[in-house]
């Protein structure tokens, strides 16, 4: 499978480099991938479960690990299937446009990165996929990026997605310690043990917060219609099989590790149920083809979500079968939405009408996957209601709440899609710009095959749910699970509700096409109510976070050196004196021994001159003093033995000692500026911290390891490491990434005084 | 500063303790010396030569800017990981080869290689220091 990705790597990236001739086809050539992908994954149907896995960092839990099982094939069939048409229908659609290489080229990284969400078999691996998409959305969504709304509505997306995201990784990493893995196979055999842990709700709230946020959950659905921005092709692509799919992947692929608990069963069903009454709401009184088609996308992933966390065996059946039906109509309505643009170069419900008469196919297509999309029979979208109200009827949490605003959402849904074909298709033809005529047949591929689907598979859903629904359902469900998708269920409750939704509907329908006024005032009313829009508290809390952020760093980055020295050493010594105190490491066990006179005689005179340098009001002396207690403990390193040091020792005092030569005379004068209250406050905090650094070289004599640490160097250094300079053998081979450390901040101090120094001096205009 | 004695002196211990400081580096791994030694006293002593002439003279003088050992320096030591990465062993894994026997057996490895450069890294950190605090002050 990895090579699978690798293939729609190149392939992304060949669209740079194909040769003149080809690139006129470049997108026809992506489309053979997609299909090519297509057909690998239907041809291992069979197959399935397969599993995959290549080592990439095994010490930190890091596989790259692929798993093509039931669920991951209804995503992978999806995400190439619709690729390939999506792409077939690009390719005339970009045909007028500037940079289509960089298009096509992020829209095939895009698919590929979404394969490899849906195969990954680690969360880690998982989550890198995740942060691809949501990156990659961001460039597709921002391709009109010379406008201002573009680019606002891709960076939307990109900070809430990408907040997400984050969470979704604090998720994984607090689950992942539960169980100490980060492979889903792992999880899955320890499942009762997450979801006992007293971490599984911290846990489950920060995945949700990534599911929530990536599939435009309420109060996080706002992104979505925003991303209508983008070219029809990507919003087909992005609201159909991909993106927004992501998160309810996440849950259903975690519905057997989390899913089932109370926990489980409440918050996702509400916040599902939230986000499909507010999807239905805002579709109802939307005027722009594409925003209603995005509010239509809403709906469904809040009946996605909502399917999913409550969790039996009929909703999660359902769910899939919705997964296929909702990807059918609204890939291909969104195609329809863009032909229709381009035709007429509106998508103003109001400046349209009548277009049936030069569109007849176009028409046929879209009304096919309205009525879809409305769950009228015989098209699939039916099967998909009934399933999804059997579902609910049979939900053991909240089932009456869930019904009521179920019924009423797909009530609203039934008036949209009706009202949808009325407005565009039917009614008093409206004089456009251009004359619009019916689509080239490249055009119409992508949206008709799809929208045949709809009806074939609604007319025999046998092998769909035989082959591949029921492989998903067992995957979710962990069971085997009989599957069997019918159209005609007989006269039972499921069915009367049914009836119920389609005459409430058409009711609905014909009420907003005869009352206009109506219509009207209901959006005068929904404007005053909703003043406060989502998108402008999200803004608004952006920008204080800027203001904060902005206070913060002033406190913190002062920019006075002096300060950020004091607070460096008072932290430290506080938190020395605390761990000093705490494990009582002023008592010292050790006998005092007493060393040669001449030894006590130095380091009596380096404390001399220590104090020399301290007090003296002349800066040579001062210097000359600190030079004297640096050769100084030079020779006490010598004397006991330790020559590397003693030298490096010297090596250094000198060059300090030349440094401060050289600038001794552009120096101003010597002078007292500072109170006599902070130099007291200095003293102090210089005494504590020298206090605090003796008790810890005495500890560090005092302190018995094991085993020496020194005992292992001095062994291994000549057997190991062909050196007889044990100090220089830990520096270039035992400890080298330390000495690499060291040399590389020597380097950075070095250019951050030349730079500080040797440029010339900047002037603030 | 202008004094003969010193100039002259420093003429010829400048080579002197360049070579001293090469013998540092080269003895390092089995007796007093390395590197990070080596380095210090190859720097102090093109900084002496500095002194008692004139240190921007020097700075002209030395046509290579000290920039540039800091960046052979690491380059070298970044080289000196290939080899374990190549044997596929965790990195900056020492890796030995003997030379050929009229050498002596003398052996040579990455850590020498990367003590190589640890001693251009400390010369080009230690001039950069020097001439950026003597350098002509800005007008």
């Amino acid at each position: 499978m990895i090579y699978l990705l690798i293939v729609y790597l190149i392939a992304s990236l060949s669209v740079f480099i194909l040769p003149q001739w080809l690139k006129k086809h470049k997108a026809f050539i992506l489309t053979i991938v997609q299909v090519m992908a297509f057909v690998y994954f239907l041809v291992r149907i069979p197959e399935i479960p397969i599993y995959a896995v290549w080592k990439w960092v095994p010490d930190l839990w890091l596989n790259l690990e692929f798993i093509l099982d039931g669920l991951s094939m209804v995503f992978a069939l999806l995400v190439s299937g619709i690729g390939a048409l999506v792409f077939l229908y690009a390719r005339p659609y970009m045909k007028s446009y500037e940079g289509t290489d960089k298009f096509f080229f992020y829209l095939m990284l895009f698919s590929g990165a979404m394969l490899g969400l849906v195969l990954s078999a680690n969360l880690i691996q998982l989550f890198i996929f995740w942060e691809l998409t949501s990156y990659l959305s961001f460039f597709l969504i921002s391709f009109f990026h010379e406008k201002e709304s573009a680019r606002k509505a891709a960076l939307q997306s990109l900070y809430i997605t990408g907040m997400g995201g984050l969470s979704l990784l604090a998720g994984i990493v607090v689950l992942g310690s539960v169980v100490g893995s980060y492979s889903l196979g792992v999880w899955m055999d320890n499942a009762e043990a997450i979801r006992e842990s007293h971490l599984y709700l911290p846990g489950l709230l920060l995945i949700l917060a990534g599911v929530v946020t990536k599939s435009a959950q309420f109060p996080f659905h706002f992104w979505l219609p925003g991303a209508m921005q983008a070219p029809a092709p990507v919003s087909s692509y992005l609201h159909s099989a991909t993106m927004v799919k992501a998160g309810v992947f996440l849950l259903a692929r975690l519905s057997p590790i989390l899913g089932g608990t109370p926990e489980w069963t409440h918050i996702i069903p509400l916040i599902g149920v939230l986000t499909m009454l507010t999807g239905s709401y805002f579709a109802i009184t939307a005027t722009d083809l594409k925003a209603i088609l995005a509010y239509t996308t809403i709906n469904a992933l809040g009946v996605l979500v909502l399917l999913l966390g409550i969790n039996t065996r009929e909703s999660i059946m359902a769910a899939m079968l919705f997964l296929f039906i909702h990807a059918f109509y609204k890939a291909t309505l969104f195609m329809i939405a863009g032909l229709i643009e381009k035709k007429t170069g509106t998508r103003e419900l109001a400046e349209l009408g009548g277009l049936v008469k030069y569109m007849p196919v176009t028409f046929l297509i879209a009304l096919l996957s309205l009525l879809s999309m409305a769950g009228l029979p015989p098209l699939l979208g039916f099967l998909g209601k009934e399933l999804i109200y059997e579902a609910k009827v049979h939900s053991p949490n909240i089932a009456n709440l869930v019904l009521v605003l179920g019924v009423t959402s797909n009530i609203f849904m039934v008036a949209v899609s009706l009202y949808f074909a009325r407005k565009v298709f039917l009614g008093k033809l409206k004089t456009f710009k251009k004359v619009p005529d019916e689509m080239g047949r490249a055009f119409l591929i992508g949206p008709g095959v799809l929208a045949f689907l709809s009806l074939v598979l609604g007319l025999s859903p046998d092998n769909l749910g035989d082959f591949i629904i029921k492989p998903a359902v067992d995957t979710v469900f962990m069971g085997d699970v009989e599957v069997k998708l019918k159209l005609w269920h007989g006269f039972n409750q499921v069915f009367y509700l049914s009836l119920f939704t389609i005459v409430a509907g058409v009711a609905l329908f014909i009420g907003m096409l005869k009352r206009k006024k109506l219509l009207d005032v209901w959006r005068k009313i929904n404007s005053i109510v909703f003043s406060v829009h989502f998108e402008q508290v999200f803004a608004w809390v952006l920008e204080k976070f800027v203001v904060v952020a902005t206070a913060k760093t002033n406190v913190v980055q002062h920019g006075y050196h002096r300060y950020y020295l004091l607070t460096i050493f008072m932290f430290t010594t506080i938190l020395l004196w605390v761990q000093v105190f705490v494990t009582r490491s002023f008592i010292f066990t050790m006998p005092l021994k007493f060393q040669p006179f001449y030894i006590t005689g130095l380091a009596v005179v380096i404390v001399l001159v220590a104090i020399a340098s301290a007090v003296s009001r002349s800066r040579i002396v001062t210097i000359v003093a600190m030079g004297v207690a640096g050769y100084g403990i030079a020779l006490i390193f010598l004397y006991y033995s330790a020559i590397d040091l003693a030298i490096t020792q010297i090596l250094v005092e000198t060059l300090t000692v030349v440094m401060f030569m050289a600038i001794l005379q552009r120096l101003p004068k010597f002078a007292v500026l500072s109170s006599k209250r902070t130099r007291i406050r200095d003293l102090l905090i210089a005494l504590s911290f020298g206090g605090v650094m003796t008790i810890l070289a005495f500890k560090a004599v005092n302190v018995n390891l094991n085993r020496p640490i020194s005992s292992f160097y001095l062994e291994n250094s000549y057997t190991r490491a062909f050196g007889e300079n044990v100090v220089n053998v830990i520096l270039v081979d035992f400890r080298a990434l330390d000495t690499m450390g060291e040399v590389t901040v020597l380097t950075l101090a070095a250019v951050g005084v030349y730079l500080l120094l040797a440029s010339k001096k900047i002037t603030k205009p | 500063m202008n004094s003969v004695i010193l100039q002259m002196a420093a003429k010829y211990l400048k080579w002197l303790l360049l070579v001293f400081a090469v013998l540092a580096l080269f003895r390092g791994h089995n007796q007093p010396g390395g590197g990070f030694i080596g380095g210090l006293m190859a720097g102090l002593a093109i900084v002496y030569r500095g002194f008692a002439f004139n240190a921007f003279q020097v700075k002209e003088e030395l046509k290579d800017r000290p920039e540039r050992y800091v960046g052979l320096g690491l380059f070298l030591i970044l080289v000196s990981f290939i080899p374990s990465m190549v044997r596929n062993e965790t990195l900056m894994t020492g890796v030995w080869t003997a030379l050929p026997g009229w050498t002596g057996g003398f052996k040579i490895g990455t850590p020498f290689l990367f003590d190589i450069g640890v001693f251009f890294t400390v010369i080009g950190v230690t001039l950069l220091f020097v001439f950026s605090l003597t350098q002509k002050p800005n007008p």
